[in-house]
This record gives structure tokens, C-alpha cells and sequence, in this order.
């Protein structure tokens, strides 16, 4: 089976997910993204012409603020044309398919497409559906696969503690739903993390999480013992029904990040998440804009980590 | 018309034969098998050399998309189907549009198809009103109208009271419930087998539970009420589990399996492969073997094509929006005899899960080769090789997991009631 995501010479043709990427081109995205993070720690990075004349569209359709926009700050820096368009969930009802959406936007000359879409699958089929000079980035697809998120997790982690191979990470809340976390897990196994652990109820785990090389916590306090990184996910508010929790309150009380759990990690432990934050259902605020908390500079990275990954698929 | 067909090997599992030798037909039956009746002058003569003569094949599962789907498939193309793939015998589940719930309804279906001359279709009817699960239909009318048995298809039928009922009623008249053994609530919105490959890829999963959990009910009503039931389509090794421990308990029920279960599993999505969108969802490896294990000592009776074709634009969506279902009549046979061959099942006992025994489970006379039989035939070149290409498919459905496979084995003629009714 192909791979889908590299062209004959095993380069990068679409990032559509982590798993099944070499090493190798995972640490090229990094060390590409820390040459778009100003040395000096500032906020600043410089603009570049690498997708000078170059035509970027930002699809989504499911909305999204953040990433939109970190995205769209990317591409802007790279010197590229910026088109966004927030389809929602209306163009299907409107009666048009996906791919006729897409057949549309590249007959407007699209190079590149940033694609976020509700169902698993979306952003592969769009990248086996265009032509081989488009390059596809899934930002998003059901509860399959982020991506660029987890590789600026990554960026993150190897920003504050510079390897991979001695590190215990965890991974806490819903990974049942979670893309995030499907990402984050294989990108983790990928570079070398030796230990990755996931902490949540039954409920928000899916039934073969083990087979994707994770240890397996129910319990917050014994999964958080001894870890270098926390990463937290976001716990949807519909949750609540489909009956996989009771409530907001007791997972906080069971599985929110307080300081008196963060303690049972190492000290110098880093505290992850990919936002938006529910404040009080997952993490305490205390955590929250604590000294070990990270959740700033992701996003800063971010944009960086999006930087590289256009400007290696455009073949810079 | 009187055809001589020659040279053949003629396999029919329900006589036990499997022998070099011609075949003589007369006046739409069979009317001797290696002398020639007396003064016996050919009109058609097959010369069947290298090849294999069998009975024409009989799919218990095959959706013709009539009434109401039209622009998935239609009678005409689905035939077209059936008798290249060698099927002169099928049943069609009832989730057409409206379903097969009003004997007007079958009486249609039955003469459209008639009238087209190709393949006999078999109604299944609705087991309840609309398949909605609340009403039981008219099950005696609909049997006066051609029914052969009583479904929900895929419709779930969540009110146990309502089953039972339905069971019991079917039972009071000897009719045969079908049913496709999945909870309802455990497989809400699912896509994919709830294994490795829809953790991985993050698709919505249906557990095995779900099809253990309704089997077990419909075992439990069946034993209650005594009536005869068919599971339709078991899918993983527990529900094989199950079904052999109720036979082997002396209960009234059979099973079938779909050829894509007999040969792929979760694996085969590989990248959200739209075409392996498949109800019920295609399972572990363990699974499959443990099918062909059920296969082999007889718990599950048959292999059905569970034919069911959809339109290009539905498949190509993402995996899951696409809709489930592959196209299948003219793939059944070969995917039947690559099995065969995989697992050194001889032909007279392979080629029975498509003959005789889904014959029986609709309990129609037919599916052999017995002296005054109607002239039901497919023949083979076992030799042949070819090349799954969906353009090339009669089927209006042209999305098929096995999509550039290469098969081996291709009917050459099927014969319908002694009329040569496919020829390549």
C-alpha cells in the first residue's frame, strides 16, 4: 500500500497525518520551523517570498478560529495569495459534494489546500481526487488526524526538553474523539518517546487504543506520576450526552488538571494544550497560566511548525 | 428447445456427482445425464470441454434497487448481472422504496422480472410495515404474492415484543425470518469494525457486541416461538460461535456470510478505501477465519454475494458519509472458487454453499442437476483468467472492494429454465 502522503522520491507531496512518517521527515519539519522562529525569542518571525505567487486556499468545513487563522498568519508570511472560505456544513445541503467543491477551487488555480472537515477520511480523499501539482494539509478530519498540531506539540516538547528518546509523556481527557491525540500519539512513538501514556475514563477511550503502543491509565494520579509532559485535550461539552460522563464536575473532579495533581509529575514538567481551554472541566486555571503551562508559545510555534510544512511541500 | 451440452465436467453437489459428462435437455428440463434419451436430436449442442457444468447459481442476498432506487440499478442491468455471474436464482431483501411490505408491490417486482426473462428473483418481504419495526405486514398475502421469506433487511427492529410477535405469527404458517443480527443502539453511527484500523483511522466502530447482543435475542425468540430463522450475513467469530452451539442444540436456523467477509477484513480499508464500506463492517482476521472455519463444518449454509449497488457519487465521499455496500452477483462464483481453492475445499462440497443450500434456505426445488429439473445451468471455465475492471461489470454498481483483483475462473453460459440466456 502507498503511501499517500509521499511522492515517488519520498518526499512530501500532503501532510495528511503523522502516522506512517518517517523520523526523517518529521525532524526535517522541525528543524525547517525552527528557522522561522526569531533566535532571539521573540514573537517576530520574518516574512519570506518561499510561496511567492503561490495560491493557498483554507477550506473548512467545520468551524475554527484558531487554526484558520495561524494557517492563514503562515501563509502570509510565506508570501502567499490567501483565499479562506468557511463552507460550514451548508455546501452539502446546498446539494454539492466535497470533490465538486474541490474541483471548483482548483479550477481557480489553487496550489495548496488547508482542509478541515468533520468526517475521518475527508482530507485523504481530497488528496487522492486533485492533481499531483496540489498539495493537500489536513487541518483537521473527524476524529482521525491534526497533524500540524501535533507537530508543533512536538516543536514544543523538543523546544523545552531537546529530545525525545528519555521522555514519559502523558496524554489526558478524551482521546476517543480526539484527532489531536491520534496524532500526537504517533508522532510521539515515531521520534522515540519510549513511554506514552493516555488517562481517561473507559467511556472516552477507544476500545484498541493500546494497539497504537500507548499504556493505558484510568486512574489521573498514577498516570501523571513521574512525566515530563502533560499534554491535555479538550473535553466537548457534548459529552455529556451520549452518556459517556455524568458531568462537567466530576470529571474535573477525577480527571481535571489541579496543582496538586501536576505535582505527583517531574518538576520541571511542561503543560500542554492544543486550546480552546474549558477552564475548570479539564484544567484549573491555577495550571492554567502556571509557570509550567506551555499553551501560549504552542501557538506561537504554530504558526512556525504551518510555515514549514507549506514551504516543504511547496518544494522549498 | 433440446441442448446438448458436452464434454463437460458436471458438478452437482446435491447428487454427489462430480464426473465427466454430457448433459441432454429437453423441453426446458434436464432430461438425461451421460446417454442420450432415446431419439434424442440436438438443437443446440455446448461443447463444455475444459470446462465445469453446474447448476446455476443461487444468491440469497442480492438488491436489485426496484422499486425506488432506480438510479442505483435497475432490473434490467441487475439481471444483466446475474446471469454473467452465472446466478440464475436470487433473493432481494425488502429495503427497497417503498419496501416490499404490500403484495402489489412483490406482484410487480415478480412480473418486471419475469417479464425480462433472465434470472428468478425470490421477494423477501418486510417484516414489518414501512420495515419501521412497529407493524406487522401481511406476511400470508405477501407469501400468495411470491414472498419466500420475511425480513427487516438492514432496518432495525429495536421492540422485542414486536419480534417475537412477528416470529410467533411467522411461525403459526411455517414462514422463514430473516435477520441480520445488529443492535441498533450499540451501532449507532457506526462505520467500522471497532478493531485497530478504526482506532487508528478514527472511525465511528461497531463492536462485535452489537451483532452478538441482537443475535442472542434472536436466538432466545427463535426458541421461544419455534419459528424457522435464517441469520443473515454473521460477521465475526463469536456470532459463528453462537450460531454452531444453536445448531448443535437442534435449533431450527441457518446462516449465510457475504463473499467480501470470506475474503477481506478491517485491514483491506487501508486508507478509508470507500469501496470496503461494507454492512455488516468487514472484521478482524481472526474473524475471517473463523467464518471459513464455519464454513467448512457446515455452521454457515451459504455464501451470498449481498449484491448491492450504488451510485459513483455515493462512494465518493469521504468513508463515513460514503454509503455501505459493493456490487457482487457477477463476482460470486469466483470469489467462491478462490476460496475453494485457498483452503482445499473440494469443489462438490464449495460449490453446495451456492447451489443446493441457499436453494433449501428459500425452499425452492432447484440448485441441482436431478433428472427432470428445470434447466437452471452455469458453466465455467475454471481455467480462465481475468481482471476485476468495474467498467467492465454489467452491474450498474461498479464499486467493488476487489476492484483490480485478478480472478480466476469465468462463467461462459448460463441457462435459464433450458434457454441459453448468457454467452461470452
Amino acid at each position: 500500500m502507498n503511501n499517500p502522503q509521499l511522492n515517488k522520491n519520498g518526499e512530501l507531496q500532503h501532510l495528511l497525518t503523522t502516522e506512517g512518517l518517517p523520523a526523517r521527515i518529521l525532524r526535517d519539519i522541525l528543524d525547517r520551523a525552527g528557522e522561522f522562529v526569531n533566535p532571539n525569542g521573540g514573537s517576530e518571525i520574518r516574512k519570506v517570498p518561499l510561496l511567492h505567487g503561490k495560491s493557498v486556499f483554507n477550506i473548512f468545513f467545520e468551524n475554527s478560529t484558531r487554526t484558520r487563522t495561524t494557517f492563514e498568519i503562515a501563509a502570509k508570511r510565506l508570501s502567499a495569495d490567501v483565499v479562506n472560505l468557511n463552507i460550514g456544513s451548508s455546501s452539502t445541503s446546498k446539494g454539492e459534494t466535497l470533490l465538486d467543491t474541490v474541483d471548483n477551487l482548483c479550477a481557480m488555480h489553487a496550489d495548496m489546500f488547508v482542509v478541515r472537515h468533520s468526517t475521518s477520511g475527508a482530507a485523504h480523499l481530497i488528496a487522492s481526487h486533485v492533481a499531483p501539482s496540489i498539495h493537500v494539509i489536513n487541518a483537521g478530519d473527524g476524529r482521525h488526524a491534526h497533524p500540524t498540531q501535533a507537530l508543533l506539540d512536538m516543536f514544543t516538547i523538543r523546544h523545552y526538553k531537546k529530545e525525545f528518546h528519555n521522555l514519559t509523556v502523558a496524554i489526558v481527557g478524551d482521546v476517543l474523539h480526539s484527532r489531536v491525540a491520534r496524532s500526537q500519539i504517533h508522532a510521539l512513538t515515531t521520534l522515540g518517546v519510549p513511554e506514552v501514556r493516555v488517562v481517561a475514563p473507559k467511556t472516552l477511550l477507544p476500545t484498541h487504543v493500546d494497539k497504537l503502543g500507548v499504556r493505558v491509565f484510568h486512574d489521573m494520579e498514577e498516570g501523571l506520576k513521574g512525566v515530563d509532559v502533560v499534554m491535555m485535550l479538550r473535553l466537548q461539552n457534548e459529552r455529556m450526552q451520549g452518556a459517556l460522563l455524568p458531568s462537567a464536575q466530576e470529571y474535573f473532579k477525577y480527571y481535571g488538571l489541579t496543582q496538586e495533581r501536576l505535582a505527583l509529575a517531574k518538576d520541571d514538567a511542561i503543560v500542554m494544550h492544543p486550546g480552546p481551554m474549558n477552564r475548570g472541566v479539564e484544567i484549573d486555571s491555577s495550571v492554567a497560566d502556571g509557570s509550567h503551562a506551555v499553551i501560549l508559545p504552542q501557538v506561537t510555534f504554530g504558526i512556525a511548525v504551518r510555515m514549514a510544512v507549506m514551504s516543504m511541500l511547496a518544494g522549498n | 428447445m433440446n441442448i446438448h451440452i458436452k464434454n463437460g465436467r458436471l458438478i452437482d453437489p446435491r447428487n454427489q456427482l462430480d464426473a465427466q459428462q454430457d448433459l441432454y435437455i429437453v423441453d426446458r428440463r434436464i432430461a438425461a445425464i451421460g446417454t442420450a434419451p432415446k431419439g434424442f436430436v440436438a438443437e443446440q449442442v455446448i461443447d463444455a470441454a475444459g470446462m465445469i457444468v453446474m447448476p446455476g447459481l443461487v444468491d440469497v442476498a442480492a438488491r436489485l434497487r426496484e422499486p425506488g432506487y432506480e438510479y442505483r440499478a435497475t432490473l434490467e442491468s441487475e439481471m444483466n448481472a446475474a446471469v454473467a455471474g452465472g446466478v440464475t436464482s436470487l433473493a432481494c431483501p425488502p429495503d427497497t422504496d417503498p419496501p416490499l411490505d404490500e403484495p402489489g408491490l412483490v406482484e410487480m417486482l415478480k412480473h418486471r422480472a419475469r417479464a425480462l426473462n433472465q434470472c428468478r428473483v425470490f421477494p423477501v418481504g418486510a417484516l414489518t410495515y414501512g420495515l419501521k419495526g412497529e407493524e406487522l405486514t401481511e406476511m400470508v398475502e405477501l407469501t400468495e404474492a411470491g414472498c419466500k421469506a420475511f425480513s427487516q433487511a438492514d432496518a432495525p427492529l429495536t421492540d422485542t415484543r414486536v419480534l417475537m410477535r412477528a416470529m410467533q405469527y411467522a411461525a403459526t404458517f411455517g414462514y422463514r425470518v430473516w435477520l441480520r443480527p445488529q443492535d441498533s443502539f450499540l451501532a449507532k453511527n457506526g462505520v467500522a469494525h471497532d478493531g485497530e484500523v478504526a482506532t487508528r483511522l478514527g472511525l465511528p466502530p461497531i463492536a462485535v457486541i452489537a451483532e452478538t447482543i441482537a443475535l442472542s435475542t434472536a436466538l432466545h425468540l427463535a426458541r421461544e416461538t419455534g419459528v424457522t430463522l435464517h441469520i443473515c450475513r454473521v460477521s465475526s467469530a463469536a456470532g459463528v460461535g453462537m450460531i454452531r452451539s444453536a445448531k448443535q442444540e437442534g435449533l431450527n436456523v441457518t446462516c449465510d456470510v457475504s463473499m467480501n467477509h470470506v475474503h477481506l477484513t478491517e485491514m483491506d480499508i487501508g486508507f478509508f478505501d470507500a469501496n470496503c464500506h461494507l454492512m455488516p463492517p468487514l472484521r478482524s482476521q481472526r474473524d475471517r477465519a473463523a467464518l471459513r472455519d464455519g464454513l467448512l463444518d457446515g455452521t454457515i449454509d451459504a455464501i451470498c454475494s449481498n449484491h448491492s449497488p450504488v451510485d459513483d457519487d455515493a462512494k465518493l465521499l469521504p468513508f463515513a458519509e460514503a454509503e455501505a455496500g459493493a456490487t457482487g452477483l457477477e463476482l460470486l462464483l469466483t470469489l467462491v472458487l478462490k476460496w475453494a481453492e485457498q483452503e482445499q475445499v473440494p469443489l462438490l462440497h464449495a460449490l453446495s454453499r451456492i447451489t443446493i443450500n441457499p436453494a433449501q434456505l428459500l425452499g425452492q426445488k432447484m440448485g441441482h442437476l436431478s433428472l427432470g429439473a428445470h434447466a437452471d445451468i452455469c458453466i465455467f471455465d475454471p481455467a480462465a483468467r481475468w481482471r476485476v475492471e468495474p467498467a467492465a461489470l454489467r452491474s450498474q454498481g461498479k464499486n467493488t472492494p476487489f476492484n483490480g483483483y485478478e480472478m480466476q475462473g469465468k462463467v461462459r453460459y448460463t441457462l435459464l429454465d433450458g434457454q441459453l440466456v448468457f454467452q461470452q
